[in-house]
């Protein structure tokens, strides 16, 4: 009988951010299992992107209390890069354009050697970005191509914590839902619940990416704090009925 | 008659400019440097050259074991032109001093790209004249594979003043590799090169250069290219090794209706290098087109990077683009784009911008895995990165070659 044990992929115990002077993050608590899919809901401004940019290890957010726990190790003190090689995966909202550096090449930097270069072109048409291997990459883009090809680099990244900013954000009906395949694909979702292993945490403003990435759990951040946590449809039907305001109420 | 008497105006109007400086630059004092040096053996195989010689040669692209990949092949030592060969019909490849015996015509291309008596340096090459090459493509004959010349100094304090004379014939396809070069690593010397350009009706010519110096050589190339209608002047410039200082300015002259320049510069400059690299296009002509690149970057050197586009004739478009990267120590990036328009109907402009790496690009690939040092050498490899049109593949993989050589004295 092959009921795998789910093993906790990410804890984050007592967690408190700073970004300059000014704490965004207090207290957080939160664990995902490998192979499951959380959303984070919020307002704008209520801390959730500094939730994902403080998990991933940007510099510029800073952790003062607290500890972030990834596969058993504690990478609180960890930088960046290092994370991103023991498996995190982070989508950027306004990526860069880094002039010079094509699209192929940062496929290739996020492959890190470990396949050929077919998968590049297997990639690209994946993302039907097949044009833009040889472009500079994010230069001139649109929101939806840019979001493909962050989604194309973390397929060729294949992290095991996929963190995800508000991926269904300035992106047409039909980009989408190629989107939602990305994802799902980055998620495993094609595989047996039990055979996945990597695990996804998505901000949604609106809680559209809903409707073609499920999830399993649900939370809302207000204010730097998470004040629930639940079914994710159920807490998006409720944020629709009642507002945020609704929510506001039980953090206090 | 008339021969004699233009060359007797010359050399007047060079002593006449005989102490005259240069329009930017750091002044050079000429009498510390001198002007004779050994003559060196002719070479007809080329292969034949000491190893380490071959090995200078090859760091800029000249390549002298298996010249398959060249259709003909200039080497200047000092004052000497030791070979020079070709390997295609339509093409000639020999010392200017040669053609001039051959070609009485030749006189009528002197000193017309460039004005003798534009400073000392351009005197000093009429005054004193050491050799320097012909290259020429005769009317509608293509050349694929590049010609290669090699000019190489291995005698210390020595001035070494060579003229080059350019024509690509109607309808012609020239490409030039030209790599400039010490025998050591050290001891001061001086290169002073005059290249006049002629690219008749419907001719193309890319000139590619690499220059790899040494700290105490100062260099003070003249170029001038005179380009007719149809015509396309594309000039690759590279320079990735300290040099204690250079200055140029080439001009092009678009002279015909729908004549295209192109440059593009890649400059580096290590602590105690100084570069002041312009480049000019003067359109003067209706339709004539230009593109202006250059990237600049130091690790604690001097850059003055120049660029002028001139307007002088209806639908013109120029865009001049100038970045530059300041990495570590206490370099400097001057950018200097100009735009002079004379009249309605032209279309020119610039971007320039200098500053450091953004921090915001080495977390984007940070984030993807790479370590901050593989995050700074892949930026850095994509500003040096200019994708250049209509250079045949074997030459933009020499451009590659050298920049990637220099990659390690960046990081």
């Amino acid at each position: 009988m092959g009921v795998s044990m789910s093993e906790t992929i990410l804890s984050i115990k007592k967690l408190t951010v700073r970004v300059e002077d000014r704490e965004i993050l207090h207290n957080i608590n939160l664990e995902i299992q490998s192979g499951e899919t959380h959303v984070l809901f919020g307002p704008n401004g209520s801390g959730k992107s500094t939730l994902l940019m403080a998990i991933m290890g940007f510099p510029r957010y800073q952790i003062s209390k607290g500890n972030i726990i990834f596969k058993g190790m504690d990478i609180t003190m960890l930088p960046m890069d290092e994370r991103a090689r023991l498996g995190i995966g982070i989508s950027f909202q306004r990526p860069p354009v880094v002039r010079g550096v094509r699209t192929h090449d940062m496929v290739a930097a996020c492959l890190r050697g470990r396949e050929k270069e077919q998968s590049i072109s297997r990639l690209a048409g994946k993302a039907d970005l097949a044009d833009f291997l040889d472009r500079e990459i994010n230069y001139g883009f649109s929101g939806g191509e840019i979001k493909r090809s962050e989604m194309m680099q973390l397929l060729a990244q294949s992290p095991d914590l996929v963190l995800l900013d508000e991926p269904e954000s300035g992106v047409d009906l039909v980009n989408i839902a190629l989107i939602g395949e990305l994802i799902n694909e980055l998620l495993e979702k094609n595989c047996r619940i039990r055979d996945r292993k990597h695990a996804g945490l998505i901000i949604t403003h609106t809680g559209h990416i809903l409707n073609y990435v499920n999830a399993r759990t649900g939370y809302v951040m207000i204010d730097g704090k998470i004040s629930c946590g639940g079914d994710p449809h159920e807490i998006l039907a409720t944020i629709k009925e009642k507002g945020y305001e609704e929510c506001a109420k039980c953090v206090k | 008659m008339r021969e004699i008497e233009s060359s007797q105006t010359y050399r007047d109007k060079a002593k006449a400019a005989s102490a005259k400086p240069a329009a930017f630059g750091r002044d050079i004092d000429l009498s510390s440097y001198v002007n004779s040096a050994d003559e060196q053996p002719y070479r007809a195989d080329p292969s034949k050259l000491p190893a380490e010689d071959k090995e200078r040669m090859l760091e800029v692209g000249v390549v002298l074991d298996g010249t398959n990949q060249r259709s003909g092949t200039f080497i200047q030592m000092d004052n000497t032109p030791v070979h020079s060969s070709i390997r295609q019909e339509g093409i000639e490849v020999m010392a200017v001093s040669q053609a001039l015996e051959k070609y009485d015509w030749l006189s009528d291309y002197w000193w017309q790209a460039v004005a003798v008596g534009a400073d000392k340096y351009t005197a000093n090459v009429e005054l004193s004249q050491h050799n320097g090459y012909f290259i020429r493509t005769l009317r509608g004959y293509k050349t694929v594979l590049p010609v290669q010349a090699c000019l190489y100094l291995t005698k210390a304090r020595l001035s070494q003043n060579v003229h080059n004379i350019i024509i690509a014939e109607e309808d012609s396809e020239l490409h030039i590799i030209t790599g400039c070069t010490t025998a050591s690593n050290e001891g001061s010397g001086l290169h002073l090169g005059v290249s006049e350009f002629y690219i008749e009706r419907g001719a193309k010519v890319t000139f590619t250069m690499i220059h790899n110096w040494n700290p105490e050589v100062a260099v003070r190339p003249r170029t001038g290219i005179i380009v007719e209608q149809d015509g396309v002047f594309l000039s690759n410039y590279l320079i990735m090794k300290p040099v204690h200082s250079l200055q140029m300015y080439p001009t092009a002259k678009c002279v015909g209706e729908n004549a295209v320049v192109r440059y593009n510069s890649i400059l580096l400059a290590a602590q105690g290098s100084s570069l002041d690299v312009g480049s000019r296009a003067i359109l003067n002509a209706k339709g004539a087109k230009t593109e202006i690149i250059s990237r600049a970057i130091t690790t604690g050197g001097n850059i003055v990077a120049r660029g002028c586009i001139e307007g002088n004739a209806p639908d013109v478009k120029g865009h001049l683009e100038c970045r530059g990267l300041i990495l570590q120590g206490a370099g400097t990036i001057h950018a200097i784009p100009e735009l002079k328009g004379n009249l309605a109907g032209i279309d020119l402009s610039h971007e320039a911008a200098v500053g450091k790496i953004a921090e915001e690009e080495v977390e984007y690939l940070m984030a993807r895995g790479l370590t901050r040092a593989e995050a700074t050498a892949t930026i850095v490899r994509g500003f040096m990165r200019v994708d250049i049109e209509g250079l045949p593949p074997t030459l933009s993989a020499e451009l590659q070659r050298a920049v990637e050589a220099s990659e390690k004295d960046i990081m």
